[in-house]
């Protein structure tokens, strides 16, 4: 299971599609679900890694760290990784099988996490204490925390909002999944959080809105965003849950729901790279 | 005794740059001698503790030994899941400072008694649990576990309390220390609540009973051969705790008895009443059947007992 140092795809279309159909099959294989969730990302994942972050899941002192807060989109995470070579063919399988590193949520000794996820609420805390540490060191690494919308509900994301932005650990980034949806309803409807991304700025953040499923869009908007901040940043990022599978988008049961033979057909079916 | 705690901090922390000391806006008048000898490794995060224990997570992630500072009932509960998931999980060295365990903050009322805390941090098996009987033997533990890769959890007495000579700051990890001998019955206790103890000690003595004492400092989550051999030198054991008595010193006292087969009979002495109004530490500790008295009477009673049989 040797991890090699594949060429970045330069066609991060080609590479969100690519992740999309390993997502489909590898939740088919392990009839686990949380599919909606990991679809929400997989663009802005594909960006970030390919695009965005120095070194990300090595072991370089000073690489930008990457930490899924929402983690139960771990199989997301999982499939840039696959794709970036940092996770081999045999280890990407033995997705939420027994004794296996790879779980519903990403656990700690998986190379490339840096720190286990899945009681939603604590990544932001976590990566504002990691870009402190790289700040008091001297290290150029950022860091980049994926957080839901729903996430936002917990307390303790607004504690490390203030934190950070009192702080003002520009090394430090949140992206928030924007896609309106939680465990059991709209977003909307459950714990209306109106604009996140006025509330983000109220507290003192840069605060950017983009279109979470715009490559091109997602691109320049880190890239525009990131150049030399003053202060954290964060991108809210509207997207869809279940994106790229028509049945699947913005359909709450596919928050939870597993796939069957042949819906995973259908689904890989509208994904033909 | 939180005072000696903070200056042999600072003395770690000359020695030792990965210190760090991180409070949710508690300590005043305590904690400035550390805040100005470090001004670059003491954060304020404000009152919010969830938050502290998981920047304190971060900081270890990058090879800091934060120590995280707060009123033991926030310390040990506020971010337990964090401490959990965070620290616990990943072995990082965060090191957890509650201070003023029991009713050590008896007047402020039923919010501020860490009854708990030694019992819920005992339970997680990659925790280590210490509650140190005096400012010598905190200091000692500060030396001992400096290189403990997971995280540990010191409850702190608020008060300044004697050194207990007999303790001479000895500790080791897992160890009960005998701080006094005696042949009829062992207490066996923890904390702050020692002193208490040791007078009890010398009650009996006048009532010709002789009782011999043990501070066990650390809580460990499996019972361990140095205990296991305490307990089975003596027929009746009597375990003291400023805290309830699921979870505690009295569990891990069963639990090493029980384990081993010892003939040992037990007697649990702690917190087993709902919550107290407020009140001072001794009325609470009285109240509770933790004073001298009481705890004299327990072996007093089995010594009686003992004559009847």
């Amino acid at each position: 299971m040797g991890l090699q140092n594949t060429v970045l795809p330069d066609d991060i279309r080609s590479l969100s599609t690519r992740m999309r159909r390993r997502i489909i099959e590898q939740s088919l294989e392990s009839n686990v679900g949380h599919i909606g969730s990991a679809l929400s990302i997989t663009d802005i994942l594909a960006v970030l890694w390919t695009e965005v972050m120095r070194n990300p899941g090595g072991d370089d002192p000073d690489r930008d760290r990457f930490i899924l807060a929402k983690g139960h989109a771990a199989l997301a995470l999982y499939s840039i990784l696959r794709e970036r070579g940092q996770l081999s063919e045999e280890q990407f399988h033995t997705y939420c099988k027994d004794n296996t590193l790879l779980n519903a949520h990403p656990e700690y000794g998986l190379p490339s996490v840096e720190f286990a996820t899945g009681s939603l609420g604590q990544g932001l805390s976590v990566g504002c204490g990691i870009a402190y540490g790289l700040r008091q060191r001297g290290s150029p690494g950022r860091v980049f925390v994926l957080v839901s919308d729903a996430e936002c509900n917990e307390g303790q994301v607004w504690e490390a909002v203030m934190f950070a932005a009192h702080q003002r650990l520009k090394n430090l980034v949140a992206i928030v999944d924007l896609n309106g949806m939680q465990a059991m309803g709209s977003t909307k409807s459950i714990l209306d959080l109106a604009s996140l991304s006025n509330r983000f700025a109220a507290f003192g953040w840069q605060s950017i809105e983009v279109e979470g499923h715009e490559h091109a869009a997602l691109q320049s908007a880190f890239h525009a965003g990131l150049v030399d901040p003053d202060r954290p940043t964060v991108f809210v990022a509207r997207t869809a849950l279940g994106k790229g599978v028509s049945f699947m988008e913005n359909r709450l049961e596919w928050h939870y729901r597993n796939l069957t033979p042949a819906l995973a057909q259908t689904a890989l079916q509208e994904m033909e790279v | 005794m939180r005072s000696a705690f903070v200056d042999a901090l600072c003395e770690e922390a000359a020695r030792d740059e990965r210190i760090f000391l991180i409070t949710a806006d508690l300590g005043w008048s305590v904690l400035e001698r550390f805040a100005t000898a470090f001004p670059a490794r003491f954060l304020n995060v404000g009152v919010a503790e969830q938050n502290m224990l998981g920047v304190a997570a971060g900081l270890a992630r990058e090879g800091y030994t934060p120590f995280v500072y707060s009123i033991a009932t926030f310390a040990s509960m506020r971010g337990y899941e964090q401490l959990r998931d965070g620290a616990a999980l990943h072995q990082l060295p965060v090191r957890v400072v509650g201070i003023g365990g029991g009713f050590s903050y008896g007047h402020a009322g039923p919010t501020h008694h860490a009854l708990e805390d030694l019992a819920i941090m005992r339970s997680q098996a990659g925790v280590t649990t210490l509650a140190p009987a005096d400012s010598a033997q905190a200091r000692r533990t500060l030396s001992v576990v400096a290189d403990v890769p997971g995280p540990v959890y010191f409850r702190i007495e608020k008060e300044q309390l004697p050194d207990i000579p007999t303790l001479a700051g000895r500790f080791a990890l897992d160890s009960p220390e005998l701080v006094r001998t005696g042949k009829d019955v062992l207490y066996l206790t923890t904390g702050s609540i020692s002193h208490t103890v040791l007078k009890v000690a010398e009650q009996l003595q006048k009532q010709g009973i002789s009782a011999a004492v043990a501070i066990q400092a650390h809580l460990s989550f499996r019972s361990s051969q140095a205990l296991c051999r305490l307990l089975s030198a003596y027929r009746r054991v009597i375990s003291v705790e400023e805290g309830t008595t699921a979870g505690g010193l009295g569990s891990l006292a069963a639990e090493t008895i029980a384990e081993n087969g010892l003939a040992t009979q037990l007697s649990i002495q702690g917190i087993r009443g709902f919550f107290s109004h407020g009140g001072s530490n001794e009325f609470l500790r009285s109240r509770h059947g933790l004073d001298p008295n009481a705890l004299a009477k327990v072996a007093a009673q089995w010594s009686h007992s003992k004559e009847a049989a």
